[in-house]
């Protein structure tokens, strides 16, 4: 049954009462493919993937998963895919080992082939030695962790995670991309990704999806979304005015947005590497001498605020407190 | 992968589940047996109804009436309303039947703590059949009843339950039996009523106050702490359609040798109770259990 796409979206549209929360959105992962989804709060980004991993029904509009239907064949699709939500799911009663086998039964696979893999997998994870903890003496990092294996006992070829990296210190972040990147390259795993760390989305992904009030609003790579900004970024340190260099700057065609940003000179031009001696030449003659010179690809924080008119960056530390919040008020309702 | 096809499939890993919570927990046990042996020291030992009557004799000035004819009215009185002269032991019968009833309805609780806390939406992306994730509950709530209905019973013996002196040991391992058939029945039918009726909430008090709205009248509106036929004409229909009636009726039926219906019928209103509820329960949780 595999088609020509592992994730193929049919103007998959959800409404919850008056809130379009996915708004008719069309897109295709192919099989192998890191997918990545990069919206602000509330974009529809969960949504999206409760959608596509049964959890959910669309109120309109479809997907094929695996090359099966979504709203026809929930229990198909089901057994290809493999998910990491962004809540926490694990059972806080049961030990980290314990959650593992459970979910290993639910997917019907063998006590002794399930232990090897949850041994395998908590190794993965670096909770071998918490593993016969109890879950809610678990800090935040190795729940979302056991959460991770947990979503890959079952070896599933197309592996949804939302926001698989969230709260999680820089190296168990990189870890844990690492062993995604494994996935893709030893196992072919296709992996729809959402995350709000712009650098990971860059640099893991192969493709990405920016959404945005449940609308996608642009597909494409890194480095195409990229050029979309209007090629590179280039940094300027200049001996004295800056404020000179800049009208100079400002006259030269194909270069715009031209700023002073803590002392720098900022502006973007198509391409980099060939303005440069030209840039050299006019400043020269104007009789301003170039200290140094950077020439950086747009990041993906300039492609997101090019497509939704704001930034990413201003919302992470209310959202990462937000998380955090919400994992307190859960545990604290027990 | 090879699953699926089986649609029982899963069931036995969530049971385990459920039940590994219970039996690493066991204060759990200790608090669901308090009411019980509560219910059976108030009401059953201090509230004795046979030391009410016949507790000293009568003195009216000019007239005195000996003891022993008061007793033997009293004992008359209690045989006629409740088939036996030992209160006590007809409580303790319903006690098992009350305990049962108590786990059922508090395992519509864990399906809403496993929506809240994030594991139902886990168990929903996995292939495990949806009526497996009612089911699960409802099965170790069975379990977990007639374990506790097993302590209760020795508890009561230990306090002066008597049995029917006329069963063979053989006739009361059947009758043990016979008690715990219809306790699991009673334990499907319940569950499944309370699991459905928790399927879409999200709300723990809300899910409390079905329980409490449902809890006293079942519980008085039954056959458990004194016959129908003493009730107001208004709340016999209810104790009539009430399963706990029943099983209180197999109970004392098989245990005490008092039956005021007959014991099939019993179990035959109880089979179409517990069926009923579990297809229901089954049924409701393929189209409810996601959300919208
Ligand atoms: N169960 C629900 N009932 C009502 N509205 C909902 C529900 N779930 C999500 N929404 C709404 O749908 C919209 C999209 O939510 P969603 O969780 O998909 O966003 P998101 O992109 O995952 O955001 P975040 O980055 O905060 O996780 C929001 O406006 C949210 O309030
Ligand atoms: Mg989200």
């Amino acid at each position: 049954m595999l088609g020509d796409s592992a994730i193929k979206a049919i103007n998959l549209t959800k409404r919850y009462g008056p809130i379009l929360a996915v708004d008719h959105i069309n897109f295709e992962v192919k099989y192998g493919e890191v997918f990545g989804f990069l919206g602000p709060n509330g974009a529809g980004k969960t949504t999206t993937i409760k959608m596509l991993t049964t959890v959910t029904r669309p109120t309109e509009g479809t997907a094929l998963v695996g090359g099966y239907d979504i709203v026809k064949q929930p229990a198909k699709v089901r057994e290809s895919i493999g998910v990491v939500p962004q809540d926490f799911t694990s059972d806080e009663d049961l030990t980290g080992w314990e959650n593992l086998m459970m979910i290993a039964g639910l997917y019907g696979i063998p006590k002794r082939e399930a232990k090897e893999r949850a041994t395998e997998l908590l190794d993965l994870v670096e909770l071998s030695h918490a593993a016969d903890r109890k879950v809610e003496t678990y800090s935040g990092g190795m729940r979302r962790r056991l959460e991770i294996a947990m979503g890959l006992i079952n070896r599933p070829r197309i592996l949804f995670l939302d926001e698989p990296t969230l709260g999680l210190d820089a190296q168990t972040r990189a870890a844990i991309w690492s062993y995604v990147f494994r996935l893709k390259e030893q196992l072919g795993t296709t992996i729809f990704v959402t995350t709000h760390y712009l650098e990971e989305a860059d640099q893991y992904c192969d493709r990405i999806a920016i959404i945005d009030h449940g609308k996608i609003l642009a597909i494409g790579t890194p480095r195409d979304l990229k050029k979309v900004v209007g090629g590179d970024v280039v940094i300027l340190q200049v001996a004295g005015n800056p404020e000179t260099a800049v009208k100079v700057l400002q006259n030269i065609d194909g270069l715009s947005d031209v700023r002073i940003v803590e002392g720098f000179i900022r502006f973007k031009v198509s391409d980099g590497s060939r303005a440069a001696p030209l840039i050299f030449d006019v400043l020269s003659k104007a009789g301003v001498r170039v200290t140094s010179i950077a020439i950086k690809e747009p990041s993906m924080d300039e492609v997101f605020m090019e497509y939704t008119g704001h930034s990413l960056r201003d919302e992470w530390g209310s959202r990462e407190e937000a998380m955090a919040m919400r994992r307190i008020v859960r545990t604290a309702r027990r | 992968m090879t699953m699926a096809s089986n649609p029982l499939h899963g069931l036995w890993t969530l049971t385990d589940r459920e039940l590994k919570k219970w039996y690493k927990a066991p204060v759990v046990l200790i608090v669901t047996l308090i009411q019980p042996i509560v219910w059976l020291a108030f009401f059953g030992k201090s509230m004795n109804m046979a030391s009410i009557f016949t507790n000293g004799s009568v003195n009216i000035p000019g007239l005195n009436i000996p003891k022993q004819i008061i007793d033997q009215i009293a004992q008359a009185y209690l045989k006629s309303t409740f088939g036996t002269t030992d209160y006590f032991s007809f409580l303790a019968a319903s006690m098992v039947a009350q305990i049962t009833f108590f786990t059922a309805m508090n395992s519509g609780m864990s399906i809403v703590w496993d929506r809240r806390l994030g594991v139902l939406d886990k168990l929903l992306t996995t292939p495990v059949p949806r009526g497996s994730i009612i089911m699960g509950k409802v099965l170790n709530s069975v379990l977990r009843s007639l374990a506790q209905a097993t302590i209760v019973l020795i508890i009561a013996t230990l306090l002066g339950m008597k049995f029917n002196t006329s069963l063979t040991p053989l006739g009361f391992a059947l009758s043990i039996v016979g008690v715990y058939a219809a306790l699991t029945l009673l334990a499907l039918g319940f569950s499944a009523l309370y699991l459905t009726l928790a399927l879409r909430s999200t709300n723990w008090q809300s899910q409390m106050a079905i329980i409490n709205l449902l809890n006293m009248p079942l519980m008085f509106a039954s056959n458990s702490f004194y016959p129908i036929k003493m009730m107001p004409w208004w709340l016999r229909p209810i104790a009539y359609i009430n399963p706990l009636t029943y099983v209180n009726d197999v109970t004392r039926g098989l245990l005490l040798g008092i039956s005021t219906f007959s014991v099939p019928m019993d179990f035959l209103y109880l089979a179409v109770f517990a069926i009923a509820f579990s297809a229901i329960g089954i049924v409701l949780s393929w189209r409810f259990l996601s959300e919208g």
